[in-house]
């Protein structure tokens, strides 16, 4: 659903970088080759033609969701003009369905209210992190650096036992406790915490690669004009790294948003999120699949207006001018 | 205002045993232009960046006015900087990026205004204000970088080869207009620059560095007159000096089938029986009585007033290039053979060895 444009960093740079900067020109005319090619009448036609393929199944589960239950049993959304009949039962039954403890509606706002923490935490920490990799020094770095590349190869469900024993003991090394445990559950805390350790190390790495591609001489201007690290950040690497973190927040975004085990594993009952209780009812009551349709469709709506809301920030090259270029 | 003293200083790069720049003594006086030059890699650019803070100094201090600012953060020293690629910020317009150092130092919103604006009506970057770098070009991009600088009303200007990403005329403009500002203005300015014809029109003084080692400091028309060694003397003018060996005899040098005059205390000042010789297109005339180095020319370069005579010549088995000046007008042409003499008062002679210059200063 999202094709990411690749962002371009127009990079010209002084003499010691003549070689980077050769390999980059060639990249750039490779560029504009593969343009020049998506942009072709016959790329437009298949493109076209993908974008209805990929469309289709979606307005079918549109459709589908606005039909009644004995409708959608019996005949396919495609015969709507033969079968007509149309109505939003689907949606306000699948709105007030769900288990003992809350219904769709409910876990609808419980999952934007993992969702959204759980992706503007990690990429604050994140961009902040990579700044650190990328302009300061410090001892270390390297090897730091290193490890938080590493730590992407752990497979989440290798850490769920850990960090679920983290969260309700706390931690206690030889007898001596270092700090208790959260007793947090049914709460949000936990799913915040745990997606936001799973996100980290690939956000950091990500947006160190965008951040250590900014001009050096960018930085260094900043820092002749008078600006210490946090101004920096703040009032040109933040803003210049808005495409990246744009592309990135959807990424997380669209993870946290539909992911079904970090979420039946720390948040559990009234916090628990869209993605199981949708679970819940198709696997309860296999019969009642037209509630599955609206439901699916509600939870596919939020991923949209995010796709929609952030997509301009891939198309803008916020970098051009900064040097020569 | 303020002086800048380079003390010793020393700057080794990580890994590398050679100093990029090697125990650098240089004052620039209050107010003063100065000028660093030389090859590339020859450390010019690092001794700025050290002066800027950009670049850590190994060994040796560095002073702005009184102040030891050797390990002070860049952000303390009161300095401006024009990048060789201008670094202007890209999300901010113009005016914002020319205030962006008053911003953060706290200046109040209506002053901040009124010295924008200043620098910009010092530029003719009014019109341009509200834009931002990408609309502008490359030139205006240039002004909008040394409007960054004269906004913050700095100690010290330094420029790292401002005009390098400029095309030729207007390279020739801007220089003039950089070097009248900082008359104007009076701020002290350490510009860098691997062209010698930059060098001697903007500088007061020029420093030339090679291998991160300090080869002369001086007024441009010292620098001409009396290079310190051969590599200044090759490095500063163009055409460059024709430069050679020659033998020493009685009474001077032998030069072709002539023998040029040559001071005693000149050739008192080497061991040696050889001698490097100088001497700049303009001091060769082309001899009317067939004496001298025997010259065959490959071409004649016409200027209009005057042209330049490329020829070579065989020393010691060797080719060796000559250029000479000639009369635009009556020169000879390529392909044919002439004799040429150098004007003895514009003889420049070096050790063969070290390359250091043995003749005295010329008084010019």
């Amino acid at each position: 659903m999202s094709a990411v444009t690749p962002i371009d960093v127009p990079i010209d740079n002084a003499t010691k970088r003549q070689l980077k900067a050769g390999e980059r020109a060639s990249e750039r005319t490779l560029t504009k080759r593969t343009k020049k090619r998506l942009t072709s009448r016959g790329a437009t036609i298949a493109s076209l033609i993908i974008a209805l393929v990929w469309t289709v199944p979606t307005f079918g589960l549109f459709i589908s969701s606005i039909r009644p239950a004995a409708l959608i049993n019996t005949t396919g959304w495609w015969t709507i003009f033969q079968n007509p009949g149309l109505t939003f039962d689907n949606y306000s039954q699948v709105l007030k369905a769900g288990n003992s403890q809350l219904n769709l509606g409910q876990a609808f706002i419980n999952s934007i209210a993992i969702t959204l923490p759980a992706t503007l935490i990690p990429l604050t920490l994140a961009s902040l992190a990579a700044y650190g990799f990328a302009w300061m020094n410090f001892k270390g770095k390297n090897w730091m650096f290193i490890g938080v590349f590493a730590l992407q190869i752990v497979p989440l469900q290798m850490a769920l036992v850990p960090l679920l024993s983290l969260f309700s003991r706390g931690l206690t090394i030889g007898g001596v406790q270092l700090f208790a445990g959260l007793n947090a559950s049914g709460s949000y805390t936990q799913v915040w915490i745990a997606h936001t350790i799973f996100g980290l190390p690939l956000v950091i790495f990500l947006l160190h690669n965008f951040i250590s591609e900014l001009p050096a001489e960018l930085i260094e201007a900043a820092r002749v004009d008078g600006a210490g690290h946090g101004q920096i950040f703040f009032r040109i690497v933040l803003p210049l790294t808005m495409p990246a973190i744009a592309s990135i927040a959807i990424f997380q975004f669209l993870w946290v948003w539909n992911d079904l085990l970090v979420a039946l594993v720390f948040a559990d009952g009234e916090v628990a999120p869209m993605t199981k209780l949708l679970a819940e009812i198709t696997g309860g009551r296999g019969q009642d699949w037209q509630l599955l349709t609206s439901g699916a469709f509600i939870s596919i709506l939020v991923p949209l207006i995010v796709f929609f809301a952030l997509q301009r920030f891939f198309v803008r090259g916020l970098l051009a001018g900064s040097t020569k270029g | 205002m303020a002086s800048v003293t380079f003390d010793k200083a020393t700057r080794l790069y990580p890994g590398s045993t050679k100093p990029a720049v090697d125990a650098l003594d240089l004052h620039v006086a209050d107010g003063e232009f100065l000028v660093l030059v030389g090859p590339s890699g020859c450390g010019k650019s690092t001794s700025l960046r050290m002066l800027a803070g950009l670049e850590e100094v190994n060994d040796g201090n560095i002073l702005i006015g009184d102040r030891n600012v050797t390990d002070v953060p860049p952000k303390d020293r009161d300095i401006a900087m024009v990048f060789q690629n201008y670094a202007l910020y890209p999300h901010m317009t113009v005016a914002e990026n020319m205030g962006f150092a008053l911003k953060i130092a706290g200046v109040n919103k209506d002053e901040r205004a009124t010295r924008v604006l200043e620098a910009a009506k010092l530029l003719d970057l009014e019109p341009y204000l509200g834009r931002k770098p990408k609309a502008l070009s490359g030139g205006q991009r240039q002004r909008v970088a040394m409007g960054r600088a004269i906004v913050r009303q700095p100690q010290v200007f330094l420029m790292d080869e401002p005009l390098s990403n400029l095309d030729a005329k207007l390279r020739v403009q801007t220089r003039t207009q950089i070097a009248s500002l900082q008359r104007r203005l009076g701020v002290t300015t350490v510009y860098v620059t691997h062209d010698q014809t930059e060098a001697l029109t903007m500088g007061d003084r020029i420093a030339v560095l090679k291998d991160g080692v300090l080869q002369q400091v001086g007024t441009p028309r010292d620098l001409y007159a009396n290079p310190k060694n051969v590599f200044v003397a090759g490095f500063i003018g163009s055409p460059a000096m024709n430069l050679f060996t020659a033998d020493l005899v009685e009474g001077g040098l032998k030069f072709g089938s002539a023998v040029a005059a040559l001071d005693r205390a000149t050739m008192g000042a080497t061991s040696n029986t050889k001698v490097t010789i100088g001497v700049r297109p303009e001091d060769v005339r082309v001899s009317t009585t067939g004496e001298g180095l025997k010259v065959d020319v490959d071409l004649v370069e016409e200027l209009g007033a005057d042209g330049y005579l490329y020829g070579h010549t065989d020393i010691d088995g060797g080719r060796v290039d000559i250029v000479a000046r000639v009369d635009g007008r009556v020169h000879p042409n390529a392909g044919e053979t002439v004799f040429i003499l150098p004007e003895p008062a514009h003889i420049h002679a070096f050790d063969i060895e070290s390359g250091n210059r043995l003749s005295k200063a010329v008084a010019d």
